[in-house]
């Protein structure tokens, strides 16, 4: 149950973080233009099926992610948007190199205030960074359900 | 000194201001010359990096155009680093263009316009058409020399519109231009928007609806004169001498409505409610109409 999960941040993200917060606060938007062009394409059955997908509504352009969880219950998120969102495949990119390969466990104890805490909340503005957090907590909603006994 | 104006769209010949708007082939020629300068305002704070019109700078909307504690614009010291800082003078000609027909890019001209930059113009078709017609891009960040952009306060009163002014102002032309949802009540914000809080859904009351992509033409350029006093003259009445305040969720749709009445179609009094309908929808006793009516003009409580 989620009230019992103890929050952690997983080395994976917190790495993410320190990347951010070494950098001066305009060359921290350079990283995350980075992190955009780094979001993977989505496998070609996903591709195919885009309503096994859900749609981020927190977010300002058309986001959507899909979390699967393994018989070992690792976690794979694959998420999509479109090219002329760069700031919100910034954030699906993070989140997808930071929570692929976790545990189901892990992935629920990740802060759900971890957005806030890359040093970018001003940069990009607060409500442009609530897109992330929607992002984060559907995601976390989605691998509780896939692990609900 | 003024850069010559755009004379060669026959479409434009048909507004009160031709001058407010230029052609992708007409900036593609102007490129680089002297006083002019190209500004890039979109939704996405990082879509300029990705590649823009050559020369161009960037005006980010949230981060550069708004103070950072109070719920309001930069005051005419902060507007006047601002463009500095982005080489910016005060006779310059400047051309204004972004993503989303040119929705955000209308927001930063009415902004502009509150500290009286004379001439400032917008290039019809937006980011997307110079791009659809496959125009140069670069990711090239320009280096413009500082200027000394003078201190100009900021004068809101003859195009912003505060909620004291609004509720006065009812029985007059009241222009709500969010999506049918929003009028009725149905949403408190944008379809597939986050919700931006404001505690009750519906519009201010005698408010009519007419969203504001319905300006656009499907290639994201505004529609001709004819087809626009179609929908502001004829359909909801509005007339010569009129009064009119356009709003919709924080004042950045309705400035592209605004931009259309008042420099395409020549309305003189055009007011943005820029608080709009997060202001609007979280004040207490103010008047409500839910459903798709306007509605009458409250009686007096």
């Amino acid at each position: 149950m989620a009230g019992m999960t103890v929050l952690h941040t997983p080395d994976t993200l917190a790495e993410i973080r320190e990347e951010f917060l070494e950098l001066e606060e305009h060359e921290r938007l350079q990283l995350l233009l980075e992190f955009s062009r780094e979001l993977p394409p989505v496998p070609d059955d996903y591709a195919a099926n885009p309503d096994q997908y859900e749609r981020v509504a927190e977010c300002q352009s058309p986001v959507f992610i899909a979390a699967e969880v393994a018989d070992d219950r690792t976690v794979v998120l694959h998420a999509t948007a479109p090219e002329e969102a760069p700031t919100t495949r910034g954030f699906a990119s993070i989140l997808v190199q930071g929570i692929n390969g976790l545990s189901a466990e892990e992935v629920l104890a990740i802060p759900s205030d971890y957005p806030q805490s890359l040093g970018i909340t001003r940069a990009v503005s607060p409500l442009r960074i609530a897109g992330m957090t929607g992002m984060l907590v559907r995601t976390q909603r989605q691998v509780r359900a896939l692990t609900a006994v | 000194m003024t850069v010559e104006f755009d004379t060669s769209s026959e479409k434009f010949t048909e507004y009160a201001e031709p001058s407010r708007l230029v052609t992708p082939d007409w900036l593609q020629e102007h490129l680089g010359e002297p006083g002019l300068v190209v500004v890039e305002s979109d939704e996405d704070v990082l879509l300029y990096e990705t590649g823009h019109i050559p020369g161009a700078v960037k005006v980010d909307w949230h981060t550069e155009l708004n103070d950072e504690v109070v719920r309001d614009y930069l005051d005419g010291e902060g507007f006047a680093k601002l463009l500095s800082r982005k080489g910016i003078s005060r006779d310059d000609t400047i051309v204004i263009y972004g993503d989303k027909n040119n929705w955000w890019a209308a927001y930063a001209l009415w902004v502009f316009s509150l500290f009286g930059h004379e001439d400032v113009r917008l290039l019809d078709g937006g980011r997307d058409l110079w791009i659809a017609q496959g125009r140069e891009i670069t990711t090239e960040v320009p280096q413009r020399a500082q200027t000394e952009y003078p201190i100009v306060e900021r004068d809101d009163s003859g195009l912003r519109a505060f909620r004291e002014d609004v509720l006065v102002h009812l029985g007059k032309p009241l222009i709500d231009v969010r999506s049918p949802e929003e009028y009725t009540g149905e949403r408190t914000h944008m379809p597939e928007y986050p919700q931006e809080s404001s505690l009750r859904g519906g519009h201010i009351p005698t408010a009519k609806s007419v969203p504001w992509k319905r300006a656009v033409a499907d290639d994201g350029t505004f529609k001709p004169r004819a087809e626009l006093d179609a929908i502001y003259r004829d359909e909801i009445g509005l007339n010569e001498g009129d009064e009119v305040i356009a709003y919709c969720r924080i004042g950045e749709r309705s400035s592209h409505t605004w931009f259309v009445l008042q420099h395409l179609l020549g309305f003189q009094d055009v007011r943005n409610y820029d608080g709009s309908w997060t202001e609007w929808g979280s004040s207490v006793r103010v008047p409500i109409v839910a459903g798709a009516e306007p509605g009458d003009v409250p009686a007096a409580r």
